[in-house]
């Protein structure tokens, strides 16, 4: 299949990806969804990657799943500390910096 | 030196006196601060007189010194430098200021011996004689009313020295107010004639009127309209009707205060700014008019309020008042001479009055109304010979100086003819009443019967009130700062003020032997050099009117004295007959008692309404439109403003997020678009 | 062949995502996830990718998804599925978490359709190619996509990227520790005596308020 596919399902992962983030309530889905969008442009790298030739984007890629391990590391860290706290695990409820 | 190096030298003097007094009154120990500044003064005289000295040195023709220390703002359009101007007549005034204020510091270092604000006293009283040598040696509008203005404040300061009497700080109040009503017309005057000579110095001013600035005729609008705002000013600051109202409140200060700067120094700036300014009123005589009706109608009315009141220092007050109209009058109508001479030897006996009233205010423990006193004759003599001396140079009886000048005034006015005739009988007419009211205030004080603090005195104690109250409303004061200290002092008992007394009174007998009528022109000779250029400088009395005047003055001092023995000494319930029975005398005693009324006419013409308009101002335009309005709408607007905007930081995470991918597919959108 | 491949891949790619968006239960999620994850790893290797695929395979679904688990575990699902008082507030509550619901929604099918459109409509010819040719005989012919082509860019052209995501590994290390440090409930932090090397040169207390009102420093 021509690169413009993996395209196109790049762009359906990360919009995905997108509209959970904002429609998802527990933080950890919140997270989950986050993943999906990295992964998202994972492929379109790893597609223009394959498509100039050269190994540029795999090595970005890399990185970017590098980065998604740390944060994940860091987000759920804050969830277990939330939950710790007998704080409600809901991305609503935790608004307190506002105004 | 130069003139004019002792010209800056009688303004230095005075400044440092002040300065050190000012910053160091705590080191200095015990009552050097007033030696200071009777030595800062008297320093300042003799400079006066090196200036007189070094004057002389100069041929008539170039007695007009100017120096200048620098150039304030002299630029497009305006010169303003700090520069003197040192020529007869304001060699004329430091000597007169100078000396009468030495002789008055030395009174004050025994007056105000015990009070504690000793040092302030001091420093204000130097801080009025630099100011008003300012005044008098400014050579450029500039100085003049900058000097004007201090002057103005070091009265307000004086007058409310005793600043915890309710009464002083009103009357220091009512005096600076009406000051600035006065400056208010000196700075506009200014503005009038500076228009047309478009220079502020002195003498390019009469330069300029003389070429041709102002027309060649007389009375041209803008001139009458700046002379008769300097006339303005001059009222306010000599205390002429209609602006008067404030010397005799000023007498809240303490005697010596009211001795130079109500008597002697102050009160006689107006007069001096109008011989300075002859060129300009020459030109418009219809403020000279204005000036000349003003004085007279002063000296009459101030006259007559003099025979009513009760108060010691208010009849000296209203004597000054009356006096200073002979003056204006007479520098008004063109007898410069005569009304300058008149300012010197009012000053010496005026300033002899005062300090004589002080001594015997001070014999009463601070009480100043003439019905409590009496009798006095026996335990202050020498005081009573200072009264006597005072009094008959102000009733003008020969030989003493108040005769020669002020009879001189009214010669010169009464030779111009036409409707002066009615100021020179005006004239005579205040003479009369001055002697009945000086020698009624110094019978009712010294003869008749000793009261008891006069008795205690004889005994060689004198009284101490156990409680200090104010002479005005008799409310029971301390003697903390800020009040008269607890003891107070005569001149029998104090060498300093004996001497200054003494000095003045020698003053008072002796000065008019300089300017006696045909026989010698010290003073006219003096100071023609400034008025050269003065229509009718030249006296040339006609020996008819002249014998006529001069018996004429005596016989109504004389007159006047043997009245007011008889009213009150004499047959001694005569006054009080007049008063309540004779009907006409009922209604003039009211009048007179009420000093005609002024104080209530300013208050219902303009205190009243200005108060109102403040009320309303604050009320509605400043609580309402300002605060409310302007203030709360601004900041009511921003929070409004703000909240809704705050709307959108509510805290939500998804929100947030939603924003963002809401933006980038704006942002995207917009870049789809553009290819 | 390569067609049908990539069409069961990218049916497993999208039917993951969606099972992650749309599954109410966290741990659901989470399995979607890696069902995802691992097509993903399909859709690289037929891009060339090996070393990444495997990396996806073994790093992201295998660490990743394995600690998702346990923190799934752990936390508890009870986030949006149980009933109880959460049970009223799923359906979003107040007019903010209906209208993001929506509005989430169209912003991220209006996010879908831009990308597409950009994509897809691109002038770029070489994206209806099939990638970069290789012509025989050149080494990217056998070695793109190799662990050792990869490792030797890492160690030339991209050394200091590779420093640096070594350096932000530790630091999220670190981050994870302190985060998830256990402390003792609720209460107040006891106070602990911390002496600083400026202790050393001047007297503790110095500058404090306590001193400043005259009180005796410890």
């Amino acid at each position: 299949m021509s690169i413009g596919w993996y395209l196109a399902v790049s762009a359906i992962v990360f919009s995905t990806g997108a509209v959970g983030v904002i429609t998802r309530r527990n933080p950890l889905v919140v997270l989950l969804c986050l993943e999906l969008m990295l992964n998202g442009g994972n492929l379109a790298l790893i597609a223009f990657s394959r498509m100039w030739g050269n190994g540029d984007g795999q090595i970005l890629a890399l990185v970017v799943m590098t980065v998604a391990a740390c944060e994940v590391c860091i987000g759920l860290g804050m969830i277990v500390a939330i939950h710790r706290r007998r704080l409600p695990v809901d991305v609503d409820e935790l608004r307190e910096l506002q105004g | 030196m130069s003139a004019t190096t002792w010209g800056w030298l009688v303004l230095l003097f005075p400044l440092l006196g002040t300065l050190v007094t000012a910053f160091g009154f705590r080191r200095l120990p015990g009552r050097s601060a007033g030696w200071i500044g009777t030595a800062a003064i008297l320093l300042a005289f003799v400079a006066a007189v090196g200036a007189l000295i070094a004057l002389q040195g100069h041929t008539p023709a170039h007695r007009e010194l100017v120096s200048s220390l620098w150039d304030y703002a002299v630029t497009v359009g305006i010169d303003a430098r700090v520069s003197i101007l040192v020529d007869p007549l304001s060699v004329f005034m430091i000597l007169t200021v100078t000396g009468v204020s030495t002789l008055i510091h030395l009174y004050s270092i025994s007056y105000m011996d015990r009070d504690r604000g000793f040092a302030r006293y001091f420093a204000y009283l130097n801080f009025f004689v630099f100011s008003m040598l300012l005044l008098v040696l400014a050579s450029n509008f500039m100085l003049l009313i900058v000097g004007w203005a201090f002057v103005g404040a070091a009265s307000y300061l004086l007058i409310s020295f005793w600043y915890r009497r309710t009464t002083a700080t009103r009357a220091g109040i009512k005096a600076f107010v009406i000051n600035v009503i006065g400056d208010v017309g000196l700075v506009l005057g200014t503005y009038f004639i500076f228009k047309h000579t478009h220079t502020l110095e002195f003498l390019g001013t009469f330069k300029a009127t003389r070429a041709g600035a102002f027309g060649f005729g007389t009375n041209e609008g803008d001139l009458v309209a700046g002379c008769v705002l300097l006339l303005v000013g001059a009222f306010a600051k000599s205390a002429q009707i209609p602006l008067h109202t404030w010397l005799p409140d000023a007498m809240e200060g303490p005697t010596p205060v009211s001795s130079l700067i109500h008597a002697a120094t102050m009160v006689t700036a107006g007069v001096y700014l109008i011989a300075r300014m002859h060129p300009l009123f020459e030109r418009a005589p219809a403020a000279q008019d204005v000036g000349a009706v003003a004085g007279a109608a002063t000296l009459l009315i101030a006259g007559t309020i003099g025979l009513a009141q009760s108060d010691i220092k208010r009849v000296i007050a209203y004597s000054t008042m009356s006096q200073i109209g002979y003056m204006i009058m007479g520098v008004s109508v063109g007898a410069y001479a005569a009304g300058l001479f008149h300012l010197m030897t009012h000053a010496f006996f005026k300033a002899l009055l005062f300090m004589a009233a002080g001594s015997i205010i001070g014999a009463m423990a601070g009480e100043q109304s003439l019905d409590r006193m009496g009798g006095f004759r026996r335990a202050l003599p020498f005081t009573f010979g200072c009264f006597l001396v005072g009094g008959l140079a102000l009733s003008g009886v020969p030989p003493f100086s108040g005769f020669f000048s002020k009879d001189e005034v009214l010669l010169v006015t009464g030779e111009l003819g036409g409707w002066h005739w009615a100021l020179y009988v005006i004239g005579y007419i205040g003479a009369f009443l001055t002697a009945i009211y000086t020698f009624r205030m110094i019978f009712r004080a010294f003869l008749g019967a000793p009261v008891p603090e006069a008795r205690e005195l004889e005994g060689g104690h004198p009284h101490h009130a156990e409680v200090p109250t104010n002479p005005a409303t008799g409310e029971a004061e301390d003697t903390d700062v800020g009040f008269p200290g607890p003891t107070h002092a005569i001149a029998e008992r104090a060498l300093p003020m004996r001497i200054a007394m003494g000095l003045l009174a020698v003053g008072a007998v002796g000065a008019g032997l300089v300017q006696i009528p045909k026989l010698d022109f010290v003073i006219d000779d003096f100071l023609r050099p400034t008025f050269a250029d003065a229509s009718h400088y030249e006296p040339h009395t006609r020996n008819g009117i002249l014998v006529i005047g001069l018996t004429l003055g005596t016989l109504l001092g004389l007159a006047g004295i043997a009245l007011a023995y008889r009213v009150w000494v004499a047959r001694p319930g005569t006054a009080k007959r007049l008063r309540e029975q004779v009907p006409v005398g009922r209604a003039l005693y009211t009048l007179f008692v009420n000093k005609w009324y002024f104080d209530e006419l300013n208050d219902a013409l303009i205190v009243r309404p200005v108060a109102a308009a403040g009320r309303f101002a604050r009320d509605k335009v400043e609580q309402l439109f300002v605060q409310d309005a302007l203030i709360g709408g601004t900041t009511g607007l921003v929070r409004a403003g703000s909240a809704a905007v705050r709307a959108a930081q509510n805290g939500f995470v998804r929100y947030y997020a939603a924003l963002l991918v809401l933006g980038v597919a704006g942002v995207g959108f917009y870049f789809l678009l553009q290819t | 062949m390569s067609a049908v491949l990539f069409f069961i891949a990218a049916i497993g790619v999208i039917t993951g995502a969606i099972g992650v968006v749309m599954l109410r239960n966290p741990f659901y999620c989470v399995l979607a996830l890696v069902v995802h994850l691992v097509a993903l790893a399909v859709l690289f290797l037929l891009l060339r990718a090996e070393f990444v695929a495997a990396v996806q395979v073994v790093v992201y679904a295998g660490a990743v998804m394995v600690l998702y688990v346990f923190v799934v575990a752990y936390v508890g699902g009870e986030g949006n599925g149980s009933a109880g008082q959460l049970g009223e507030r799923l359906r979003g509550s107040g007019p903010v978490a209906s209208g993001l619901r929506l509005g989430g929604t169209l912003a991220g099918g209006a996010l879908l359709v831009e990308l597409l459109i950009a994509l897809l409509g691109t002038g770029l010819k070489a994206v209806s190619g099939y990638g970069a040719g290789y012509p025989v005989g050149l080494p990217e012919a056998q070695t793109f996509g190799t662990p050792a082509y990869i490792g030797n860019l890492l160690l030339t052209r991209f050394l200091l990227v590779f420093e640096i995501a070594s350096f932000l590994l530790l630091v999220a290390a670190v981050g994870g520790v302190v985060l998830a440090r256990r402390r003792r409930g609720l209460g107040p932090d006891e106070e602990r005596d911390v002496i600083t090397p400026l202790d050393l040169l001047r007297p503790r207390g110095t500058g404090t308020m306590s001193e400043g009102v005259g009180r005796p420093t410890p």
